[in-house]
């Protein structure tokens, strides 16, 4: 393993950082403070948290509408997140948005988005208008391996391939879109990339569970992505633990056994990775417990933080409808 | 006065897209065949050779992704112009315009900015079938965070679509096909039209016209008739159907006490419905007869012109529509 001790540790701090801000969604959502639609990205940490290591602060990305995992490792605030989640003033977009659109501008993440496969066109224009600048940014777009059946992702790989865009997709294969199984809404028996394969990009088939792997993978996308060869094609393949939202409980939907889960958790990318920096002498138990103990406090603020914020002003709900 | 000269309302688009495109390097143009082929209607043509591929690129068939592009391009930093060639088209990028460009700056609370142009050419009389005819405006009016505009004039649509394009959200910048060779005076040099100011295109006292797009050149043939009659029609075009300049319509429907509301989208849950209805609501005191609409029949546009015209709003239809408005009877009637 050639990467770096500090980035290692940045896996684990984004990974885990994931994991506990939507466990505590999850719970606030039980309690009836967060509102609205919440899908969880618990199981998945490792595609985002890989992904947006590999890529620059000033980098773009798309998000979807299981989208928390992209922003938190992008770097964006548990504190102005959680708030827009639970409806409140000071979240991200004022309440307005919510969970599923979410955004940052700051930090180049463009967006969550409700519309499975929306974020293909937003991805592919902002590529673009990083190449005409010359800025140097490059964009990866997030979706799953429901949005890979959206027919405007051919459009895009045309597109992006005929005009050598800074594009990354970043398909997560999370096993299930909505209450399918994949490989029964989609061709399995050939890695989806196979798709982008047939424009000319570059395509792999990874573990999405494995965050080096994936930090990895779109280390090499990015560079080339950067260096005007145009656009990659990385299927990462994970597994969704929790339900396509809140509603969807257990394994109530007939879609999946409870048998299928216990074994998949045990492959679950956040406690498979705190085994192997212990393992393998990266990282004592002492360097761990600091990095959960600042996720705590973290989380602890973020959640003071929307006990103590004002609810969505209805005076501002015709603002904002025009720029 | 500036210096005037006769432009054709299509001189007049090329003329905005060009000086926009040497004003502001943001600016790009991005469709079908709008490069070296100059567009499907020859709108675009010597731009690509002036300002290069790079400034004005065509694309591949595929509507969706090329309004999707231009939303992600307007979001970080660029003013793309987009064609897509007919308005009939826009129903495989509606995700795009209605659900990501329309929506995004509500949103993000005002985080994003979509500066997005989608210009598109609707209209029948070109036997060009249901898929090719359509006036479509209304379904984009429907939508909040979207700006609606329909230019009857070189004039307006020269100084509507520099506004369009210098404007922070997306704009749908309706064409019609038909009045492309349409003539009128524009002035030499700089000017802008601001977005939701309707224009009095005809001043009278009798009657309102309110009539949108190709339908103003209807309204104004029957103006003329209905003078001849001693009718005095005054006619407005709203020139933007989002933002809609609610107080000149009511103005003049206060004024002459009747309205009839012409344009070429079909007549049922469209532009003259919601028009029809504001003046219903807030102008009703002032009312002589009921609000009277003129609309596309509803029917999908055939082909033939024996038919085709038949679902075209006309200026004799207009006539006859006004001077049912006043209870008398006329010796042509």
């Amino acid at each position: 393993m050639s990467i770096d001790r500090e980035i290692m540790m940045d896996m684990y701090f984004y990974m885990q950082r994931i994991r506990r801000f939507e466990e505590t969604a999850e719970e606030l959502y039980k309690r009836g403070v967060v509102v609205g639609l919440l899908h969880l990205y618990i199981g998945e940490e490792a595609v985002a948290t890989g992904a947006c290591l590999a890529l620059q602060k000033d980098d773009y990305i798309t998000s979807t509408h299981r989208g928390h995992g992209h922003l938190i490792a992008k770097g964006g605030d548990l504190k102005k997140l959680l708030a827009e989640l639970c409806g409140k003033a000071t979240g991200y977009c004022q309440g307005k948005g919510g969970s599923m659109h979410a955004a940052d501008l700051s930090l180049g993440i463009l967006g969550a988005n409700g519309i499975v496969g929306g974020g293909f066109g937003i991805a592919t224009g902002a590529a673009l208008s990083a190449k005409k600048r010359q800025s140097g940014q490059i964009v990866a777009c997030f979706f799953g391996d429901g949005a890979a059946n959206q027919g405007i992702l051919m459009e895009s790989l045309n597109l992006a391939a005929i005009w050598k865009l800074p594009l990354i997709y970043m398909c997560e294969n999370n096993t299930f879109g909505e209450y399918s199984r994949f490989d029964e809404a989609t061709v399995s028996d050939k890695p989806i990339g196979e798709r982008a394969a047939a424009f000319g990009l570059p395509s792999s088939k990874i573990d999405g569970n494995d965050v080096i792997a994936v930090y990895e993978c779109v280390q090499q996308a990015a560079a080339r992505a950067r260096a005007g060869k145009g656009p990659t094609f990385i299927e990462a393949c994970t597994y969704r633990f929790r339900g396509h939202h809140m509603g969807d409980v257990g394994t109530a939907r007939g879609y999946r056994t409870k048998e299928e889960m216990d074994e998949r958790w045990h492959h679950e990318p956040v406690g498979s990775f705190r085994k192997l920096l212990l393992e393998k002498n990266i990282l004592e138990e002492p360097d761990l417990t600091i990095i959960d103990q600042q996720i705590e406090k973290d989380i602890q603020e973020a959640v003071d933080f929307v006990n103590s914020s004002p609810a969505a002003d209805a005076s501002k709900i015709a603002e904002d409808i025009y720029a | 006065m500036p210096e005037m000269r006769e432009l054709t309302i299509l001189e007049a688009i090329k003329e905005a897209l060009d000086e926009e495109l040497a004003r502001d390097p943001a600016v790009f143009l991005m469709g079908e065949d709008v490069g070296r082929a100059g567009g499907v209607f020859m709108v675009t043509e010597g731009l690509q050779q002036k300002y290069g591929k790079d400034r004005v690129m065509d694309t591949p068939i595929s509507e969706a992704i090329i309004a999707g592009t231009g939303v992600g391009a307007a979001m970080t930093g660029m003013r793309p112009v987009v064609e897509i060639m007919f308005c009939d088209f826009m129903t495989l990028a509606m995700d795009q315009v209605v659900n990501q460009a329309a929506k995004m700056h509500y949103m993000t609370g005002g985080q994003v900015k979509v500066p997005l142009v989608i210009r598109t050419a609707g209209g029948a009389g070109r036997a060009a079938a249901a898929q090719h005819s359509q006036s479509l405006h209304a379904w984009f009016a429907h939508i909040p965070g979207l700006k609606v505009v329909l230019p009857s004039t070189p004039y307006d649509a020269k100084g509507l679509l520099k506004s369009a394009i210098r404007d922070d959200n997306p704009v749908i910048y309706f064409e019609d096909k038909m009045s492309y060779k349409v003539k009128g005076p524009v002035p030499v040099g700089e000017y802008t039209i601001p977005l939701g100011v309707a224009d009095i295109k005809r001043n009278g006292t009798d009657v309102t016209l309110i009539a949108t797009s190709s339908m103003v050149q209807v309204a104004e043939k029957a103006a003329d008739l209905l003078g001849e009659d001693k009718i005095s029609a005054e006619l407005i075009d709203p020139r933007c159907l989002r933002p809609l300049d609610k107080g000149t319509i009511l103005d003049s429907v206060k004024k002459t006490g009747r309205a009839v509301v012409i344009d070429e989208g079909y007549l049922s849950y469209g532009t003259t419905a919601e028009i029809a209805a504001l003046i219903s609501d807030e102008a009703f005191d002032y009312l002589d007869a009921p609000v009277k609409r003129i609309g596309g029949m509803d029917v999908p546009i055939p082909m033939t012109p024996v038919l085709e015209t038949v679902t075209i709003p006309n200026e004799v239809q207009v006539v006859q529509t006004v001077k049912g408005l006043f209870g008398r009877r006329y010796p042509n009637e």
